[in-house]
């Protein structure tokens, strides 16, 4: 009963949030309302004891990619008009999306009356750790796909470091290594001798 | 007295479980709250005493016996001041902003536990729904920042995010090696792991991982010597300062209570917690200075206390640190060092090393 | 070796430890700040603070509006009037200083041949009303008559060097 009344209310604000997306004309509202999205879809993947998964996903999409998107989105001036220009082009493309989307969510609601059965969600007691489940489970029947995908993101990651670590001639930067190990005696003050240079008359002393 | 104490057990006795639990639950959060509220008042008045010695002056000392009723004094003052919405500011993400800041610093104490089951949700994830929450607290600041409409509080929002991410990285791999070592993401089960002497603790094994996680929560906190979100000498106030009032007061609140969850955190994770220094000192049993071995929320609060002097100490010693220096720190010192001393750890529990590791 | 050294140095945060070693000495050193009203800085004897009118043991007041004090003062804050009594002594009418153009520079004390006008280490006085600025004479010979013990020692330790 409480169960349900919590969905209802996650799912509406899911959805709603969704809709904000796709609809907010300012894209950090948009940004935003996905936030709400992700927060949301995580509180619904704690009501499945999918606890592992509902915060990971806060910490990792809520906590950094969005704060990056934000970032992003916050200091480019986005003109939305242009942005609103391909509508017509790229909407055959979202209906077939969206079609495909619809059918398999119908496939689900109505699998009863398709003759598809789906097994119900086990509850499980307080103790019950979904994350060492998740890390069993990993780790053995799934090991070579998860370690590919790591592989993959090791990759992009890789990639990404190269693709930014450009040196441009002529720039200037500090390396603090190399000024933290200045010495005093050495390095810094060099001590010349050298005879005084007369005065010239500039000041009119 | 004791009749009307037995009515009121058999009243509650009367009620609904689903309710007990509920009302206990507002219970232990008023409880906490209230404590916390009190802790970060006290906090701020201690802030600027110990900072005030450390520059051999007194501190505040004129409100009350010591400066005790400093904060109050403080409290009532921004309590009446005027909440400005700059015109130009978006009104609900600048209203939402200090809400989020001091939401995320309270709910994370729901899983801290204060001594042994006492706690006030004992959930198995605990250790990843703090890093969920402190991942979140980043949008207080975020979001206040690009609400304000101002140059000043956008760049310190900037800073913050960017400095946060980075942080939140080598404070995450740091835990990585505590879940390591405890087998377990339940704080309550990670403090029980280092039961024994002060040899037990996590601290020594992860002695890198300890540096790393707190210096991480400093930056975290956005607390001096990474302060760059505010920056008083650079950006003014950074992303508070556009705020006044409750408003502002509410950023300051979200920031100690901040502080003083990372002390805690890092007293659960490689302090002990609640437990003792000496526990199992049999020199010490049987003396007068017997309840120094047993294991107390006192030794929590004590372990708390030296952190966030540790806070202020830092804050007295250090100059801000420079943005490209901050983000070197994060990513190129902090980040490998964990994932070294992660693989020596593997290594050692692998081959069982130490008492740590059987 | 000079980078290994700063390496390990940087590593186990040795500068660092140094510095907050430093801030932990300061923490328990005695603290310099004077809790004001309880407590007050040192004043030389020469300090010039408000000023004050002198008497003589007699009570006869020493000012013999000569106007040498009206003269020396760099701010034009002094304004004599003067008349002459029925026993041939010259003695001031109105001997007004405006405390907002004095710059307590000292010159009329330092001009005054008889020590009368005289500026005391007197820092604590206020102004609530317009006009109040304005030390009137009998002002100036009240401030006189009840600080004079504390007046006539600073005269007295500053004497030797005069």
């Amino acid at each position: 009963m409480v169960q349900e009344i919590i969905f209802i209310v996650l799912a509406a604000v899911l959805i709603g949030a969704a809709l904000g997306v796709i609809t907010a004309r300012n894209p950090v509202h948009a940004a935003l309302f996905l936030v709400l999205a992700f927060v949301t879809s995580a509180g619904l993947w704690l009501l499945l004891e999918a606890e592992f998964l509902g915060i990971v996903l806060v910490l990792v999409y809520v906590g950094a990619v969005m704060v990056l998107f934000l970032f992003v989105v916050m200091m480019l001036d986005i003109n939305t008009a242009t942005l609103r220009q391909g509508f017509a082009r790229y909407a055959p493309l979202g209906v077939v999306v969206a079609a495909i989307v619809a059918v398999e969510i119908g496939y689900v609601v109505w699998s009863e009356k398709l003759g598809v059965t789906f097994g119900t969600p086990v509850n499980h007691p307080a103790e019950y750790s979904n994350t060492r489940e998740l890390g069993n489970v990993i780790y053995t029947s799934y090991v070579y796909p998860f370690e590919l995908a790591a592989v993959i993101l090791l990759v992009g990651i890789v990639a990404a470091i190269t693709l930014t670590l450009r040196r441009r001639a002529g720039t200037r930067s500090q390396d603090p290594v190399k000024q933290v190990r200045v010495s005093a005696k050495r390095g810094r003050v060099r001590l010349v001798n050298m005879p005084s240079e007369p005065r010239h008359g500039g000041d009119g002393k | 007295m004791t009749q009307t104490l037995h009515e009121l057990r058999a009243y509650w006795d009367a009620l609904p479980p689903a309710l007990q639990l509920t009302l206990q639950s507002i219970g232990g959060i008023m409880v906490i709250m209230i404590c916390l509220i009190l802790a970060v008042a006290y906090m701020t008045l201690a802030e600027r005493r110990i900072i005030g010695f450390m520059q051999v002056r007194l501190g505040p000392n004129r409100v009350g016996p010591w400066g005790l009723l400093q904060p109050f004094a403080d409290v009532l003052k921004l309590v009446f001041k005027e909440v400005i919405l700059p015109s130009s500011a978006n009104k609900f993400l600048f209203i939402i902003a200090p809400i989020i800041s001091i939401a995320t610093a309270f709910a994370a104490w729901a899983v801290i536990p204060f001594s042994n089951g006492v706690i006030l949700s004992n959930i198995n994830a605990g250790l990843l729904y703090i890093l969920a929450l402190t991942s979140f607290s980043v949008y207080g600041v975020i979001l206040s920042g690009w609400a304000s409409n101002s140059k000043y509080a956008f760049l310190g929002a900037m800073r913050s995010a960017a400095q946060m991410v980075a942080y939140e990285i080598a404070m995450g791999f740091a835990l990585v090696g505590v879940l390591m070592a405890s087998q377990s993401l339940n704080l309550n089960d990670i403090v029980l792991g280092q039961s024994g002497n002060i040899g037990h603790w996590y601290l020594w094994p992860l002695l890198p991982l300890f540096v790393i996680y707190f210096i991480s929560g400093v930056a975290e906190t956005n607390r001096m010597p990474f302060d760059v979100a505010e920056g008083e000498s650079e950006i003014v106030a950074g992303f508070h300062v556009e705020y006044s009032g409750t408003a502002f007061a509410a950023f300051f609140l979200a920031e100690y209570a901040n502080m003083i969850l990372i002390s805690a955190l890092a007293s659960i994770m490689f302090w002990g917690g609640w437990l003792s220094p000496f526990q199992g000192w049999h020199a010490l049993q049987g003396t007068f200075l017997g309840f120094l071995t047993a294991a107390s929320f006192i030794w929590f609060a004590v372990k708390i206390g030296i952190f966030l002097y540790a806070f202020l100490w830092l804050r007295a010693t250090f100059p801000r640190y420079r943005y490209d220096q901050i983000m070197r720190l994060g990513w190129k010192v902090f980040i490998p060092i964990t994932i070294l001393w992660l693989v020596l750890e593997g290594a050692a529990i692998v081959l069982k090393i130490g008492p740590w590791f059987v | 070796m000079n980078a290994l050294r700063s390496w390990v140095k940087s590593l186990l945060l040795v500068e660092l430890f140094k510095g907050m070693g430093l801030t932990l000495r300061v923490f328990f050193a005695p603290k310099v700040t004077i809790r004001y009203p309880e407590e007050n800085t040192p004043k030389s004897p020469r300090y010039r603070g408000l000023h004050a009118q002198r008497r003589y043991a007699n009570g006869e007041e020493r000012c013999i509006a000569c106007k040498l004090c009206e003269a020396v003062c760099p701010a034009l804050a002094i304004t004599i009037d003067s008349e002459q009594r029925e026993d041939g002594t010259r003695r001031t009418t109105r001997y007004d200083i405006d405390l907002f153009k004095c710059i307590y520079c000292g010159f009329c004390e330092e001009a005054c041949p008889v020590d009368a006008i005289v500026e005391t280490s007197i820092t604590e006085f206020h102004f609530e009303k317009r006009g109040e600025q304005i030390m009137t004479k009998e002002k100036l010979l009240a401030v006189g008559d009840r600080f004079e013990a504390q007046i006539a020692a600073e005269r007295a330790a500053d004497a030797p060097y005069r």
